[in-house]
Order: C-alpha cells, then sequence, then structure tokens
C-alpha cells in the first residue's frame, strides 16, 4: 500500500467524518469549524491530484475567507446551541432518509457505469500547476476573469445594500 | 266531394287552434260558438261525402302530400273514403256535434280561459279521431290513435287540480300506452312482412296468403293488444271506468263517437287480416264475450250513474269484439253506430241529471226525477229500452245480429252473450228506476233546486233519442223481410273479401225465431224485476256478501296494484335507493368530494415552510433519477 | 486511484450536505450545507479533470486535457465567494427583522 492510498483513505475519512460533524454538531460555532476541516481535506485531496492551485485557492477563499465571514456573522448574532429550535422529528426523518436514497440511488447508478469502473486517476502530471491554470486563465479565460471581477463588485454592492441598517 | 276530404278534420283542427291560442282572448260563447260549429261544417262535409259514397262502391284515395320516404319504404299522407270511413265520418261529426252543443251549456260554469280550453281540446279530439278514421295507411291510422289517446288524457284530467281526476287521467294514458306498444310492434311485422303500410297493398297481398299463416297471427293479435287498450277490452279495460273523471259530455265524446270504437274500426278496416288468422279471431271472441259479462257483472252493483254507463260500454264493446271475431263484422258496426247514439244519449242524459243535482252523481241520492225532468226522462228511458235490446229499438237489431252471428259460429258463445245481455237489461232498467222512480232520497235543497235543462243539453237529447229509436231500421235482418238490411248491402264492398273465404254457418229462420224469441221474453222478464224491484225498494246501504266483491270491480284494481304496480315501484324503489341514490349519484358526488378532499390534503403541502419545499424537490430529482437510471 | 473512489466520496459529500439542508433549520448551518454540496461537486470536477489527463498522458504527457475542468472549478468558488458574500448579507438582515435564523419562520411563501 503507497503513501498515496494511505493519504486518500486518511483524507476520504477525515472529510466524511467532519462533514457528518458539521451537520450534527448543536452548535454552529462548531459545525463552522468541522466544515473548515472538510475544506482542508478536500484540499488535501487537490494535492495528492497534484492541483496545487485549487487545492490554495480553496483554502485561501474557502477555508480563510468564506468561513471566516460566516464565523463573524454567526459571532455578531450571538447564535449558541439553545437558541436554535428544534425541527420537527418525523421530517427530520425524512430529511435523511430522503438524502440517504439519494446517496443510494447515485451509488445504484454509479455501478451501472461499466466504463468507468477501472479507469484510474492520473495522480501526478502538470494539470493543475499554477503555471499551467495561469496562462489559460489569462489567455482563453481572459473575458469570463473580468467578468468575474465584475461579478463580485456587483456582489459587493448587494451585500452592503441589503446589510444597510434601516431603508 | 269526396276530393275535399281534407276539409273534416281540418276543420277541428282550426277550431282547436284558435281556441288553444285565443283562449285568453276569446268570449265563452265565442269559443263555444266555434268549437261547435267547426264540428258541424266537418258534419255537412262528411254528410256530403256520404251521400256520394251510398251509389258509388269505389273507394277514393286522396293523396296530400309524400310523408315517409326512405329505404323503400313509402308512407304517402293521404286519405281513404270508402263506405266504412264514411259511415264512421257521420257518426264521429255528427254524435261529436251534439256533444259540443251539449257542452256549451253543461260547462257554462267554466271559467272562459278553460271553458276554451275545454273545447280546444274536445277538437282536438274529432280530429284525431277523423285522422284515425280517415288514414289510408295504418301510420296515419296511428298518429289518430295517439292523438286521442292523448286527448282523452288532456280531457279526463280537464279538472287537473283535483289530484284524483289526475290519477285517473294518468292510468288512462299508461294503460293506452301499453296497448299502443302492440299496435305499434303489429306495424312493424306489417312493414317487415309486406313492406308497406298502405291498406290497400298490405290487404291485397295478404289476401293470397294462407289461412292462419303464423306471421298473420301475430300480427293480428299485436294488433289486437292495441285494440284492448284503446277500446277497454281485457285485461287493459279499467282505465274506461277511472275515466269517468273527466266533465260528463267527455265521457259521452269518449265512449259513443271517439276513442273506445277505435279498436273496432281497426279490426273492422283490418278484416281480411283476421279473417286469415282464425286463432286470432277466436281470442279476440273469447276476450270480447268475457269483457262483455264481466263488466256487466261489475255494473250491476255500481251506484255511480256514470260508472254503471261505464261498465256498460265496457260491455257493449265486448258484443262488437264478440261481432268481430265470430266474423260478423257488419253487424259489430251495426252496433258501433247504433251504441254510438243510444250511449251517447244516455251520457248525456246522465249529464243532465248530474246537472240538476248540483253534480250528485249517487243513484241512491236520487230517485223520483220523472216528473222534474221529463225530457231527460223520456230520452233517458229511450236510451234504456234501446240499449237492453228490445225491438223495435235499434240496440235490438245490432245486439241481436252479433248473437246471431255467434250462433252460427259457435251456440254456447250465443247463450253466454244472452246471459250477457240479461244483465244489461237488469242493470240499466236498475239504473233507470232508481233515478226516475221511487221518492226523492236527496236533500231538500237540491229537490227545490231541481230543474229541467236548457235547449242546448235538451236538444242532443231529442235528436240521439230519435236516433236512438229509429236507426235499427238500418239493418232489418232478412228474417223480417228479405233484403231489408240496407247497411250490409252498404257495407259489403268494404268485408267482400273477407266474406268471400269465410265459411258461413246459416241459422235456420225457425231456429232464428225461437232464439229471438227467448231471448225478448227473458229481456223482458229482467225489466219487469228490476223495475219493479228498484222502484219500490230502491239500495240505500253498502253492497254485501258477492255484491260487494262486484260493487268492487272484482278487486281488478287491486290485482292489478298488487302484481304489477307494486313490484314495478318496489323495483324502482330499489333502483332509486341502490343505483341511483348510491350508485349513480354516489359516483357523481364523490367525484366532486373525493377531489375536494384531495385538494384539501394537497393544501397541506403548500406549509410555506422552506424546509419542507426542499425535502419535495429532493423527492423529486430523486424520482426522476429513479425513472431515468432504472427504466 | 480508480475513479470510483473518488465519485463515492463526492456523492457521500454531496447527500450529507442535502441531509443538512433537509435536517437543518438554522439558515447558516443550511447555507453551510450547500457550500459543502459546492466542494463535493469540486472534487468530483477535478477528479475527472486527471481522469482525462490520464487517458491522454501515456500519448503526450505535456497535453493541456483537463485544464478546462479546473478553470471551471475555480470560477465556481469565484461564484460561491460572491454568493456567500451576498446570502450572509441576506441572513443578516432576516435576523434583524425577526430576530431569529430559524427558516420555518419564514413561511412567507404560504400566502
Amino acid at each position: 500500500m503507497s503513501v498515496t492510498v494511505i493519504l486518500f483513505w486518511l483524507l476520504s475519512v477525515l472529510a466524511l467524518g467532519a462533514a457528518l460533524m458539521m451537520v450534527t454538531s448543536k452548535n454552529p460555532v462548531y459545525s463552522v469549524l468541522w466544515l473548515i476541516v472538510v475544506f482542508f481535506a478536500i484540499s488535501g485531496h487537490y494535492i495528492l491530484m497534484n492541483a496545487q492551485f485549487l487545492a490554495i485557492v480553496n483554502i485561501i477563499v474557502y477555508a480563510g475567507a468564506i468561513m471566516v465571514l460566516f464565523l463573524f456573522v454567526i459571532m455578531l448574532m450571538n447564535l449558541n446551541a439553545e437558541t436554535e429550535p428544534q425541527k420537527n422529528k418525523w421530517l427530520k426523518l425524512a430529511g435523511a432518509v430522503a438524502g440517504g436514497c439519494l446517496l443510494l440511488v447515485f451509488v445504484a447508478a454509479l455501478r451501472q457505469t461499466e466504463l468507468l469502473k477501472l479507469q484510474e486517476v492520473n495522480m501526478s502530471g502538470p494539470t493543475g500547476l499554477i503555471r499551467r491554470l495561469g496562462m489559460v486563465l489569462f489567455t482563453d479565460y481572459v473575458l469570463p476573469f473580468e467578468i468575474a471581477s465584475v461579478l463580485f463588485l456587483s456582489a459587493m454592492v448587494g451585500a452592503v445594500v441589503i446589510g444597510k441598517k434601516g431603508d | 266531394m269526396s276530393k275535399m276530404v281534407y276539409l273534416v278534420p281540418l276543420f277541428p283542427l282550426i277550431g282547436f287552434l284558435i281556441n288553444g291560442l285565443g283562449r285568453k282572448q276569446l268570449s265563452k260563447s265565442l269559443s263555444g260558438m266555434i268549437g261547435s260549429g267547426m264540428v258541424l261544417a266537418s258534419f255537412i262535409v262528411s254528410a256530403l261525402i256520404f251521400k256520394e259514397t251510398v251509389p258509388e262502391s269505389g273507394p277514393v284515395t286522396v293523396r296530400l302530400f309524400e310523408f315517409i320516404n326512405v329505404a323503400g319504404l313509402n308512407i304517402p299522407f293521404e286519405f281513404l273514403v270508402d263506405r266504412l270511413s264514411a259511415l264512421f265520418l257521420m257518426i264521429i261529426t255528427g254524435v261529436g256535434f251534439l256533444i259540443h252543443l251539449y257542452s256549451t251549456s253543461y260547462m257554462h260554469e267554466e271559467e272562459p280561459q278553460h271553458f276554451a280550453r275545454y273545447f280546444s281540446y274536445l277538437n282536438l279530439f274529432v280530429f284525431s279521431m277523423l285522422l284515425l278514421v280517415l288514414g289510408a295507411n295504418y301510420l296515419i291510422m296511428f298518429i289518430g290513435w295517439e292523438g286521442v289517446g292523448l286527448c282523452s288524457y288532456l280531457l279526463i284530467g280537464y279538472w287537473f287540480k283535483n289530484k284524483e281526476y289526475g290519477n285517473a287521467a294518468r292510468k288512462a294514458f299508461v294503460m293506452n300506452r301499453i296497448g299502443d306498444l302492440g299496435f305499434l310492434l303489429g306495424l312493424f311485422f306489417i312493414i317487415q312482412q309486406f313492406g308497406s303500410l298502405t291498406y290497400s297493398e298490405v290487404f291485397g297481398r295478404a289476401a293470397i296468403m294462407n289461412s292462419g299463416a303464423t306471421i298473420l297471427t301475430i300480427i293480428t293479435l299485436l294488433l289486437f293488444v292495441g285494440a284492448t287498450g284503446k277500446s277497454a277490452q281485457i285485461p287493459l279495460y279499467t282505465w274506461l271506468p277511472d275515466a269517468m273523471a273527466g266533465p260528463t259530455p267527455v265521457s259521452a265524446l269518449i265512449h259513443a263517437a271517439t276513442m273506445v270504437t277505435a279498436g273496432i274500426y281497426m279490426i273492422a278496416r283490418s278484416n281480411i287480416l283476421y279473417t286469415l288468422a282464425p286463432i286470432s279471431q277466436t281470442v279476440v271472441a273469447v276476450i270480447g264475450l268475457a269483457t262483455a259479462i264481466l263488466a256487466a257483472t261489475i255494473a250491476i252493483k255500481q251506484n255511480d250513474i256514470k260508472k254503471v254507463l261505464a261498465y256498460s260500454t265496457v260491455s257493449q264493446l265486448g258484443y262488437m269484439f264478440l261481432g268481430l271475431g265470430v266474423g260478423a263484422y257488419t253487424g259489430a258496426v251495426f252496433h258501433v253506430m247504433t251504441h254510438a247514439f243510444f250511449k251517447a244519449l244516455l251520457f248525456l242524459g246522465a249529464g243532465s241529471v248530474i246537472h240538476a243535482m248540483h253534480h250528485e252523481q249517487d243513484i241512491r241520492k236520487m230517485g223520483g226525477l220523472a216528473k222534474k225532468l221529463p225530457i231527460t226522462h223520456i230520452t233517458f228511458l229511450i236510451g234504456c229500452i234501446a240499449i237492453a235490446g228490445i225491438p223495435p229499438f235499434s240496440g235490438f237489431f245490432s245486439k241481436d245480429e252479433i248473437l246471431i252471428g255467434a250462433y252460427a259460429h259457435n251456440p254456447v258463445l250465443y247463450w253466454i252473450g244472452l246471459g250477457g245481455a240479461l244483465m244489461t237489461a237488469f242493470y240499466m232498467f236498475r239504473l233507470y228506476a232508481m233515478t226516475f222512480r221511487g221518492s226523492f232520497r236527496g236533500t231538500h235543497e237540491q229537490e227545490h233546486h231541481l230543474h229541467e235543462s236548457p235547449w242546448q243539453m235538451t236538444l242532443p237529447l231529442i235528436v240521439l233519442a230519435f236516433l236512438a229509436a229509429v236507426a235499427g231500421f238500418m239493418g232489418i235482418p232478412e228474417l223480417f223481410a228479405p233484403d231489408a238490411h240496407k247497411l250490409e248491402h252498404y257495407l259489403e264492398p268494404v268485408f267482400a273479401a273477407s266474406y268471400k273465404i269465410q265459411e258461413t254457418h246459416h241459422v235456420e229462420h225457425s231456429t232464428e225465431w225461437i232464439l229471438l224469441a227467448v231471448s225478448i221474453t227473458l229481456i223482458l222478464i229482467a225489466i219487469i224485476y228490476a223495475w219493479n224491484r228498484y222502484s219500490k225498494k230502491p239500495e240505500t246501504g253498502d253492497a254485501t256478501g258477492f255484491g260487494k266483491i262486484l260493487a268492487n270491480k272484482w278487486y281488478v284494481d287491486e290485482f292489478y296494484e298488487a302484481i304489477i304496480s307494486k313490484p314495478l315501484n318496489a323495483i324502482a324503489a330499489f333502483g332509486n335507493k341502490f343505483i341511483e341514490k348510491s350508485g349513480i349519484d354516489g359516483i357523481v358526488n364523490g367525484t366532486g368530494k373525493s377531489i375536494q378532499w384531495g385538494s384539501r390534503q394537497l393544501r397541506l403541502l403548500q406549509s410555506g415552510q422552506v424546509g419542507a419545499y426542499v425535502l419535495w424537490m429532493v423527492l423529486g430529482i430523486l424520482l426522476f433519477f429513479v425513472l431515468i437510471i432504472f427504466i | 486511484m480508480p475513479i470510483n473512489y473518488y465519485i463515492i466520496l463526492a456523492i457521500a459529500l454531496f447527500s450529507i450536505g442535502v441531509m443538512g439542508v433537509l435536517t437543518r433549520r438554522n439558515a447558516i448551518i443550511i447555507f453551510m450545507c450547500v457550500e459543502l454540496m459546492l466542494n463535493a461537486v469540486n472534487l468530483l470536477m477535478v477528479a475527472f479533470s486527471k481522469l482525462h489527463y490520464g487517458a491522454v498522458a501515456t500519448f503526450n504527457p505535456y497535453a493541456s486535457t483537463g485544464t478546462d475542468a479546473q478553470v471551471f472549478v475555480f470560477f465556481i468558488m469565484v461564484v460561491a465567494a460572491a454568493e456567500v458574500s451576498v446570502g450572509l448579507a441576506i441572513i443578516v438582515m432576516m435576523y434583524r427583522n425577526i430576530h431569529s435564523v430559524d427558516v420555518n419562520f419564514l413561511n412567507r411563501l404560504k400566502h
């Protein structure tokens, strides 16, 4: 068993366990922390697949910026475990069952796809290196990239307008 | 003149339209004049036509227009004028006019609107009957046939605000409908067998068939079912006595001139078919005789003046069918004519009595009216003598002809028929004696107001009494004078084909004399007994013992009620309760209710909660995945 | 690693996200679950990109196959960041108005 395989299983278990903890923990602050763990695990997967750029971006944007934003909001509102009201038990169960069914259906669907079964993922190779992606991003995808900045601008304006106190 | 025959039914139709449409505008005298005048006009035309048919024997067909022409079946709208229809025209319009005239006075208490309605119905009745008689094919006859059924319904239920009268009208209508179904089926069989409904073609094609052919028996029996309904024979006779619910002149019209003679006319018209179907003839004769006897027994114990007359009509119609059944067609038609006179006379006389007694119909409360109502009394007496069969009044000749015909066929029929004739004499004179003889048994107030009726009522009585007295001389039997039977010669062309086929047993003259003597003696004894008994000691209480059964009409109505109406009602109630209410209604209401219920449940889905919506969304995605991936 | 493993991992993460959306009432947690689902998809996308690269790598190790997918993941992250900023602003406003982040109080859709 190579190091890659061991790391893969380790990271997978970590991601799934952290995700479950995120969903089940009562305190939103814990949820945020568990979600950050999930993001780190996913970033680890990216690194395993030699997608270094995305791994870094994932940590900076998600684990760094977005989750901090979440944390700020939660702290500003002073939420804690006791304030969250309990959902209807049956509805909760139905939601869990529905999610489980979704999982089952997807897995069952996967079993039917013979082609994908044996194909290996290339764990090395230059795809996903910053150099490669930077070239593509600033040549072929330069227009969407610039438009993305406009999107950010509008999102910022929107957030300010919505979050503004009063009218 | 025969070409103008369409005028005969046209006049009453115009009268019907004027009176029916203008009933709110016309005054009583005007609508009475229109109603009577139209029938008088058609009587005059009929008389002219009748005069023409006496020397000429050939039938005249008057085609008015193409009526039905489809798929090889051609039914023109045409009238047939021959001696039989001409004779019936005379009876219908003549007697009909007298009844109209009588009605103008009898109905004078009615409001103008209803008065005009009454006359429009009367005219429509006469029109339908004329159509029935004049039609040159069975379809036109059927139109008239249904028309008289409808008019009888309208007139019996004339006082429709009285529920009982309405029920009587409905009963008449339903009974007639049962018969009409048979008639209609008969017509279908005729079309199937002969490919036509026109008399000349049907009879021409039937005449060359073998005697006793099954199809002819079926056709004639079905037509006879129609006749039993219309002419009130067993088993469909019970409507006629109940038809007394209508005004008295209507009863006279139904019983004498129109409606009930339709069955006789139909069989007389189709005589060749019946002659070729001996089984049907026997059925007709037996049913006729049975009806004659049954109705006579019932009449003995009835206390309503009109009911007695009604049962006597049923009984006399039975004689006519007996005549038709034994092949004495002339005798039957002859009896139709004499019966029209004396029965119209009796009914109008009864109407006069009822009028004088202020709508009292129970003969137990009358008596001694002879002095107060002299004209009514004399004419009523003539009617009674005529119906009882005393020579030389008309009833004697016609009834005797039928009975002699029956004797020639089978002596047993004669003796039973004579028994019925004795009962007829007995109950008629019981009626006469209780009404006009003895002492008055009504209230003082009624006695005080007793009066003779006005001329519009007495004139028809006198005319009809004259006719009832002398009409018999049209058919003097050969026994008295050779070749004196004018009616037989007159009608010979109509029945010629049947008489050719029929084996005729001639009764010896000596036998005939003996039979005559016996019957007249017995009838006289019955009359004298009844006269004496009921003049001195009239019945006042209710009948007991066997009389009670007779007074209750052998419980036939109750019997029908029990075996037909009750099960039908039960089935209908069952169907209403289970099939209609819980079945059909259940489905209809259930659809609405289940949709309402379902939408109420579905509405719960719109909880407004995002979580629930998301859940549904996920379930929907699941469903789509399952559908796409696995199916 | 076989691609199956990555697919199943992504599916599992996505389903956990769905379960979270369905079972929790706290708007912020639901929002986080949405982010988790996005990340599961991103992971899958990267895995497929490497799979496609692997298919041509034996002939041409310098091929650019699969790069587009990673650019796409990048854009998803960009959009997710924008979405989070607006979404959190909405949640803040909601809390200011009804003093709760419970989605069940937001049943205006019923009316």
